[in-house]
Order: structure tokens, then sequence, then C-alpha cells
């Protein structure tokens, strides 16, 4: 093996050795101060209960994962289409953006009790939810990129009689890619974030709901386990959205090598 | 014959009455394929003139025509190309050639059918600017030169009666510069397109053009003219020869007075009149 593969591996390993350390060191912490398990469980006991409680887990985790990511489906479609229409169009623009900057600003904690009035306790709050907290990230990173189109490169367009839609299709769109992947990267932990909440409030299922009957019974090695599959489950999210954004628009990360580069016909 | 792009009495103020004025009563034209280069300093309205040419600006007062059709909206017969590279940086460079013949009309519904025949021609276009084997990489693999190699190719692709060049070789350095002078001699003399060339390099309008016009500064008019009758092709060289140089002193000496005319009164508007030599 030559010295530049051995150290090509040895990055790919470092996360996982980050994360194995950190339990490490907050098992030894826990253990020498003899901390008690309902203020900090150790990394063991929470995995115990993890391992206890599996089936639970796991089916509450699929509840969260399902309303996740309809909510996030939608924000897709939605933000998209919005975004395409207030970046290609600046009288739409002027239009909306300021009751866009309104509504965001309003924090969606607020909204689910009137979800909850509206549809009752369940999936719908939860899938409103995130589709709420994670639209407006969408739609300003593809308006952003659309509306930033280069007017020089407009103009190329534009001198040989292209329609304002032949511009969106042939340059706005391509160009808002980077920034739409970018956004997903975003709004994907965030519409996570908001099923859980909403699951915390106006649900008998999911792992925000779970959590809250683990934290009533001081069950806080379990609370912890639903913790931790959170933050796995995010970050498989994550992942999944990092790998899209590489094939379809890896034109815009200038990697070191002239590797093959997907480039969509657009 | 009559002037195939004509300007008469333009001007164009932009934003309004209380906006920058940026011509005013241009007057000029060019004959059919004529390569005329178009000199002023930064900022006097040479851009603006070709946005009156390409349909992409009303004009406030004046007339502008071209190919017998006063310019009121875009013309397909009109190809472009500016000082950045402007290239699709998720395209290839064959794709990025073929974007002209996605949009124009003529072209776009053949496109399909007939797609071999239409990369033939990209790939005979970039032979001839050097650029033979490139057509798979990417924009940013490509250097400065060779991405304004590619932006000429796509500005000419669907042979566009009138080719307008806004100061295209201003980021180059000066060995690039001369290779693309000839480059786009080369293109110049196999297609005979009509040519307005933007520029504020002499030697580069001197030994590119048939005829070398000059602006004044802001609002920009025509201020004087000079014919290069020099037969091509022309060799760079030449530029040191008096041929060319003496062309370049004398447009030299016509922006002089016209500065030394009217830096003294600014305000007044009318003092720039045709300085001929
Ligand atoms: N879109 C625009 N809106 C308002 N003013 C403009 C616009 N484009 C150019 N101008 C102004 O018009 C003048 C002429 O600009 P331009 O034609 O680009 O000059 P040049 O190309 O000769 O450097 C400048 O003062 C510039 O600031
Ligand atoms: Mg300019």
């Amino acid at each position: 093996m030559t010295n530049k593969a051995r150290r090509g591996i040895g990055r790919r390993l470092l996360p996982w050795i980050v994360i194995a350390a950190i339990f490490a060191i907050w098992e030894l912490v826990v253990r020498s101060f003899g901390i008690p398990q309902f203020v900090l469980p150790a990394p063991s006991a929470i995995f115990a209960a993890g391992w206890k409680f599996r089936v639970g887990i796991l089916d509450n985790s699929l509840q969260t994962l399902m309303t996740t990511l309809i909510g996030f489906a939608l924000a897709v479609a939605f933000g998209l289409i919005a975004g395409i229409m207030i970046g290609s169009s600046s009288l739409v623009y002027e239009a909306f953006y300021p009751a866009l900057i309104g509504f965001n600003a309003i924090p969606k904690v607020a909204i689910v009790p009137l979800l909850v009035i509206w549809f009752g306790i369940g999936t719908v709050p939860a899938v409103l939810t995130a589709f709420l907290i994670s639209f407006f990230p969408i739609l300003v990173n593809v308006a952003t990129g659309i509306a930033t189109t280069e007017p020089e490169l407009r103009d190329v367009l534009r001198a040989l009689g292209a329609s304002p839609a032949q511009i969106v299709r042939k340059v706005g769109l391509p160009r808002a890619m980077p920034y739409f992947f970018a956004s997903l990267k975003i709004a994907m932990p965030v519409a996570f974030v908001g099923s859980i909440l909403a699951e915390t409030v106006a649900a008998n299922k999911g792992i925000g709901s779970l959590m809250l009957v683990a934290t009533a019974r001081f069950d806080v090695a379990l609370a912890f386990a639903a913790l931790l599959v959170t933050g796995l489950m995010g970050m498989a999210l994550y992942w999944i959205a990092n790998l899209l954004e590489r094939r379809v628009t890896g034109w815009s990360i200038r990697g070191a090598s002239d590797a093959v580069v997907l480039h969509p016909q657009g | 014959m009559s002037a195939f792009v004509s300007v008469n009495g333009v001007s164009l103020q932009y934003g309004g009455a209380e906006g920058t004025l940026a011509l005013q009563d241009t007057t000029f034209s060019v004959a059919q394929g004529e390569f005329v280069s178009v000199v002023g300093p930064s900022g006097c309205g040479k851009s603006t003139l070709m946005k009156v040419l390409s349909g992409l600006w009303p004009v406030s007062a004046g007339h502008a025509v071209v190919n017998g059709r006063e310019v009121t909206k875009p013309l397909d017969f009109v190809g472009m190309a500016f000082q950045n590279p402007n290239l699709l940086p998720w395209r290839t460079v064959l794709d990025n050639l073929m974007l002209p013949f996605e949009i124009v009309e003529q072209h776009r519904n053949k496109l399909r059918r007939q797609r071999a025949a239409y990369e033939q021609k990209a790939l005979d276009l970039l032979s001839l600017v050097g650029l033979a084997g490139s057509e798979r990489r990417m924009p940013w693999q490509l250097s400065g030169g060779m991405q304004q190699r590619v932006q000429l190719c796509r500005a000419i692709i669907h042979d566009p009666l009138l080719l307008m060049l806004d100061e295209p070789f201003g980021a180059l350095d000066m060995f690039t510069r001369e290779e693309l002078w000839l480059v786009l001699q080369d293109l110049w003399i196999e297609r005979k397109p009509t040519v307005i060339l933007v520029t504020h390099d002499l030697r580069e309008a001197a030994f590119l053009s048939d005829r070398v016009v000059v602006m004044s500064s802001r609002p920009g008019r025509i201020i004087a003219e000079c014919t290069v009758d020099v037969p091509r092709p022309r060799r760079t060289e030449q530029i040191y020869e008096p041929t060319i140089s003496e062309i370049v002193l004398k447009l030299r000496a016509q922006i002089g007075a016209a500065r030394h005319t009217s830096s003294g009164r600014p305000e007044n508007r009318q003092i720039a009149g045709p300085a001929s030599a």
C-alpha cells in the first residue's frame, strides 16, 4: 500500500475516531465522578436502553422519518416552484418577499398548537411543521441562484432571441442547482427538527413523543437513546443530500483531479 | 449599396429623465462585411452602443437600423462576445457551442434530428481556433485565452451576419491577445461577417479593422475615424511597421486633441465636434 492511500484511509476513519473518543471520555467521566443515571447516563447504559427498547425506538423512528420525508418532499416541491417564480421575476420578488420574510420570522413552535386545533393530534401537524420550517431555506436559495445570473450571460442569450423562460431553463436553473443542493443540506435536518418538535406537542407516536414519555418516566437513558437515534438519522439524511449534490452539481465542485465530472443537460 | 448597420442621431439615457446620458446624437454606419473598431475612454458608452445595436436596450431618440430594419428587439442574426468568457460552467466546451443552436429558432427545430451535423460544425470551428480535441473538457479546465476562443466560436457558430465584440481580449495578457487577434482575423477572413469590435487598445483596433471609429467621453459621440488600408492577412509584426504604427499614432493624436478640447468645459456637450485630422 502506498503512503498516500494509507493517509486517505486514515482520513476517512477520522470522524469515527472522534465519535468513539467522545463516547469513551463520556463513559469515563460518568464512571469516575459517579454521576447518577437519571442525570447523565453513561453511553453503555444508553446503548443498553436502546437495545432493550429497540422495537419501540425503531417504530417511532420510522414514524418520524416518514413525517420528515413527506414534509421535506413538499418543501422541495413548493420551494423549487416558488423559488423559480420569485427568482425569475423582479415583480414577483418585490410583491412576495416582504410577506415571506414576515412569515419566516414566526417561530414554528407557535404554529404547532394551531395545527393541532385544525388537524388534531397525529401525523398531519408533524408533516406540516416539517414542511413549514424547511420550505423557506429552499425557496431563498433557489431564488438567489436564479436572480444572480450574470447580466452578461443573460445578454448572450437574450441577444440570440431567447425568451425569459428559455433563459431560466438554460441558465437560471442549472446555475441555481448548487444553491438548491446547499439548501437541501440545511433544510433536511431542519425538517427533522420540525417533525420532532411537533411530535413533542401534538403526537402520540414518533421520536419526539417517545422522548417526552421517557423523560416523564425519568428514563433518561431511553431519552438519550432516542436522541442518539435522532442524530444518526440526521447524519444519514445529510449524507444522502450530499451524495445527490455531488452527482448533480459536480461541475461546481472543482475537485483537485480532472476526473469525470457529471453535468446535467439543461 | 446602403449601409448594413446605420446609427442615426441615437441618444440613450439610462433610467428616465434624471438618469445617465450614455449616448448623445451618435451617428455612424458600417458596410456589409466591414470590420469596424470603436475605441474610446472607459464609460463613454461603447457597451451601450452594442446594447442598442443588439436590441437589448431601446434608444431614447434616433434610429438604429441593421440589415434594413429598425432594431426594436434582439435579432437572431447577431453574435456577441464580451470581456468575460461567459461560458456555462456546467457544460462541456462542445455543449457550450451548441447553445446558440438550442435557441435560434431556425436551428432549434432541426437540432434534434441533425445533432451530428451541428456537432461537426462545432468541431470544425474548434479546430479552426486551435482547440481541436478540447470539446469534452469543462470550461474551468481551460486557460483564460482558451475560454475566450470558445466564446468567439460560440458567437460565430450560427453564422451571424453581424458579430459584436465588446472588449473580448481586455482581460488577456499581451501574448495571448496577439494570438487571438490572429484567430479572430482567420475567422473573419473565412466567414466575412460584419464585425463591430469595441476595444480600448489602439493597436488592436488598427491591426484588425478596416476602419477605426473614435468616441468622445460621456455622453459618447463619434469624434473621429480613420481607415486602415492594409491588405489581409496581416501579420502581428506589422503593428510595429509604419503602415499600422502610423495609424496608431494618428489615432492617439486625435483622441488627445478631443480630450484637450473637452476637458476644460465638461458641462458643455457641444464642444467635441468632428475633429478630423
Ligand atoms: N444599465 C445601466 N443603467 C444605468 N447606467 C448605465 C447602465 N449601463 C451603463 N450605464 C452608464 O452609462 C455610461 C456608459 O456605459 P458603457 O456603455 O458601459 O461604457 P463603456 O462600455 O464605454 O465603458 C456609464 O456612465 C455607465 O455608468
Ligand atoms: Mg464597456
